[in-house]
């Protein structure tokens, strides 16, 4: 692999792991509102520990500096030098929205700004310059010398040098810790020419001698125009346990005269002048961790809290990678073995053809068709992912809405292991929220109202998941006020949406909610209530060949339900047959399939064809006109007519028989071919031959709009 | 003779980060997710040096380097703590626990390598 291939890798995973990261921080400041024990804290500061590390190494600067302040708010809070309080919570919280928006800057490769980042740093200094809940504990503890921190460079002018004279007496612990003062001086000789002078005279007879430990303490002599500081640096290591002296050499004149002649260490003792251990000359340099903003004023936070919504989207949106649980790769892997094992079994059997073995090659096969299956299956379960994906971004959400709100709400989340295809769950999240909204803001009353109506003033919002047949079913469930049915059709009437003499039945006054435009909410707040959103979501959702559901309690609550497939990779199929062509529909579409009567069908205006179907006309769709072809019987009444549903609109496909029922894998056009209105998509059969699987919901909605005009395929 | 360390970090970005660093600088690198991985590959293995996170899962980069130097054939092993600025505390921590030194995050490659030479 290419360095920048290799690297790209790299890079891929450190956005992943900021992602999840961010995650961790976001559900942990969610549980930190009551106060929070310390290893929630933890949590969150070790998330945001190892992004900011982790920025630095990649070298997105600005990431890693914007997190600093708030690793550094999180560790005084973990260290209970600061107290964990709503406000510093909601910073934390705008900070994460910060940090996420910066790494999808950065994994965009785009400038690395965020709007709010300034501002928030601001907040984030205020906090930290706030006098802590317990000691400030600002300054370094007090024997570390001149920090090397470069930002920090307050220090007090040093005086100008032409070198410095170093007592370096370490302690006899010094080689425990592997440092080696051979080390050190090499790092010193860098700076400028070095001597050393080794003392001796504590050395013990060698008979009682520990060679672990350091015995040796040494003067060195260090040329040149440099910064303590510089020099403090080698001696960082050591500097807690060993005692270091500095001490800057007078001008020129008198350097000479302070050099000691020779280098090599005699190992007499030397005649040495006791060294006067002058007070440190270094001078402990508060280094603050606070960035010194000029402080702003804290109305400034609402500013930083603009989006009503956090921008939840997922740091990983490309659909380029995603991470697989090992085990789903391991039963892989696995399933791969026993292929190879049936491959070898039905190998040996071609190459020892006899009569006498076919019990052996039939069993290799039923082996084959069971490996099959299972590797089918094993593949598909790749692309599944758990529903906590989608969920994970609820409390979050809901905490900040309710709060918004006014209200109370207890958000249960159930079946989050719950398993979907990738696809699937990228494109339900956005409908996910917008019913969320719906349940706070129209179904859960206010404390008040609720406590009016006899029920505890807090309200639950229930996300469930779970499998059902084939199918995966989520819930929004509340126990708020209900469907108001009454204004719903009041709303609906004033809109045109319904016919002042019709009286429709409740669950069509309930389907109303997903009409186009439609809204009760009395003012439009910044939550829901512009009417642009139930029927996105219910087309979003029918795009995925699912469903909704909606169910209604007045004064106990509402629920929606939605039903949707588990993998958009298969099908459950029914196949159709026209004349010599096969076709497939999605089983879910069929309502029922009838053998007509002539007299339930007839002509409208000469041209289309419509099919009484109990109290509703149908139009029929005649499939070998569609697509040309030579069908077994024109004539209605000899074929059979698939009455297929979308979006509640229903129309009756003519074919000359039904095949068999089975899953299909879809193979889309547009890769292999190129989009054909009409059609979903192609599967290939058994026996090689290519059949087309149809897109109902487009041929409905062509056929209805089009008023049974013809739909242009040849497009 | 190659020079193999073993660099310690629970994020896979930054051990392969650092991993990526070291070994176009020509040195062997061995990965270990946590202080217990490390610690069991150290029983049976000799490294040259060890480059250790402080704060991981399971068991902690301080602890780590305090159960390495009980270890015979790692006494005289450097040991590098990857910090962070305000964890002076965890400097002296790891002092204590027989770290040579530290490496204050965040870091860039040339600076590791700088100090990784410092050492070897």
């Amino acid at each position: 692999m290419s360095d920048d291939l290799e690297m790209d890798e790299i890079l891929k995973v450190f956005f992943e792991e900021c992602a999840e990261g961010l995650q961790a921080m976001e559900s942990g400041l969610l549980t930190l509102d009551g106060g929070g024990d310390r290893d929630t804290i933890d949590t969150i500061f070790r998330a945001a520990h190892s992004i900011k590390g982790g920025a630095g190494m990649f070298g997105f600067m600005e990431i890693s500096q914007f997190t600093h302040a708030v690793e550094t708010l999180l560790d005084q809070m973990r260290a209970g030098k600061r107290a964990v309080t709503p406000d510093a919570v909601q910073v934390l919280f705008q900070s994460v929205d910060v940090m996420r928006e910066m790494t999808n800057l950065a994994e965009a490769r785009k400038p690395i700004v965020s709007p709010n980042a300034d501002a928030l740093t601001s907040l984030l200094a205020q906090i930290l310059a706030q006098p802590a809940g317990g000691t400030a504990q600002a300054t370094p503890m007090a024997a570390a010398p001149a920090p090397v921190a470069p930002a920090a460079s307050a220090a007090p002018p040093e005086p100008p040098a032409v070198g410095w004279c170093i007592d370096f007496r370490p302690h006899t612990s010094l080689f425990k810790t592997c440092n080696d003062p051979l080390r050190i001086f090499r790092e010193l000789e860098t700076l400028g020419p070095l001597q050393a002078l080794a003392h001796a005279e504590n050395v013990p007879p060698l008979a009682d001698m520990d060679p672990t430990q350091c015995y040796l303490s040494w003067r060195l002599t260090l040329a040149g125009t440099m910064q303590q500081s510089q020099i403090a640096e080698a001696f960082e290591w050591v500097d807690a346990n060993s005692s270091i002296d500095y001490q800057p050499l007078a001008p020129p004149a008198q350097t000479t005269a302070a050099a000691p002649p020779a280098p090599p260490a005699p190992l007499t003792p030397a005649p040495l002048a006791p060294a006067p251990l002058t007070p440190a000359v270094a001078v402990a340099v508060a280094v603050s961790v606070a960035v010194a903003d000029p402080p702003l004023p804290i109305a400034s936070a609402t500013v930083a809290s603009a989006p009503a919504a956090p921008p939840l989207a997922r740091a990983n949106v490309d659909a380029g990678s995603f991470r697989v649980a090992t085990e789903k790769v391991d039963a892989l892997i696995n399933l791969v073995g026993e292929l190879v094992i049936t491959q070898s079994m039905l190998g040996r059997f071609s190459e020892h053809y006899d009569p006498g073995n076919l019990e052996s090659l039939r069993r290799g096969l039923s082996h084959l068709t069971r490996n099959t299956r299972d590797l089918q299956e094993s593949v598909l379960k790749i692309r599944m992912l758990p529903i906590s994906f989608s969920f994970n971004r609820f409390p979050r959400l809901v905490h900040e809405l309710s709060r918004k709100l006014g209200k109370k709400v207890e958000l249960r989340l159930a079946g989050e292991s719950t398993e979907l295809d990738k696809i699937v769950l990228e494109k339900i999240g956005d409908p996910l929220v917008h019913l969320v909204r719906n349940s706070l803001d129209h179904g859960l009353e206010t404390p008040e109202n609720r406590r009016a109506a006899g029920k505890s003033e807090t309200g639950i919002l229930e996300l469930n998941a779970f499998h059902e047949g084939g199918s995966v079913i989520i819930e929004v469930k509340d126990d708020g006020a209900g469907l108001n049915t009454a204004r719903i059709l009041a709303k609906a009437r004033e809109r045109g949406l319904v016919d002042p003499d019709v009286t429709p039945t409740t669950e069509q006054i309930y389907n109303l909610i997903f009409a186009p435009g439609f809204s009760t909410a009395d003012t439009v707040s910044d939550v829901s209530g512009r009417g642009v959103g139930m029927d996105v979501v219910r087309r979003n959702i029918n795009d995925l060949g699912g469903h909704v559901y909606v169910s209604s309690n007045p004064g106990r609550g509402s629920a929606i339900r939605i039903r949707l497939p588990l993998t958009l990779a298969i099908l459950e199929g029914q196949m159709l047959r026209v004349g010599p062509e096969t076709y497939v529909i999605s089983l879910v579409s069929i309502i029922e399939t009838v053998q007509p009567r002539r007299a339930h069908v007839q002509s409208i205006a000469g041209r289309a064809e419509v099919f009484k179907h109990r109290d509703e006309y149908l139009p029929i769709i005649r499939l070998h006109e569609l697509f040309e072809i030579e069908p077994d019987s024109r004539d209605v009444s000899e074929g059979l007519l698939v009455v297929a549903e979308s979006d509640g609109k229903r129309v009756a496909i003519l074919v000359d028989e039904l095949l068999a029922q089975q899953q299909v894998v879809i193979k889309s056009l547009d890769t292999n071919f190129r989009q054909v209105p009409g059609l979903a998509g192609a599967t290939i059969h058994g026996d090689g031959r290519v059949a087309l699987i149809l897109d109902v919901p487009s041929l409905v909605g062509k056929f209805l709009e089009g008023a049974g005009a013809a739909i242009d395929f040849a497009a | 003779m190659t020079t193999t360390i073993l660099a310690v970090d629970d994020s896979a970005s930054m051990r392969q980060m650092v991993s990526f660093t070291l070994r176009h600088a020509g040195y062997e690198v061995v990965e270990a997710v946590d202080g217990v991985e490390a610690l069991a590959y150290a029983r049976g293995n000799a490294v040259n040096l060890v480059l250790t996170d402080v704060n991981m899962p399971n068991m902690d980069g301080i602890t780590l380097v305090r159960e390495l130097r009980r270890l015979e054939s790692y006494r005289y092993v450097p040991m590098l703590v990857l910090t962070t600025e305000a964890g002076q505390e965890k400097k002296m921590e790891g002092k204590k626990a027989g770290a040579t030194g530290w490496l204050v995050k965040p870091f860039n490659p040339e600076k590791l390598l700088a100090t990784i030479a410092k050492v070897l």
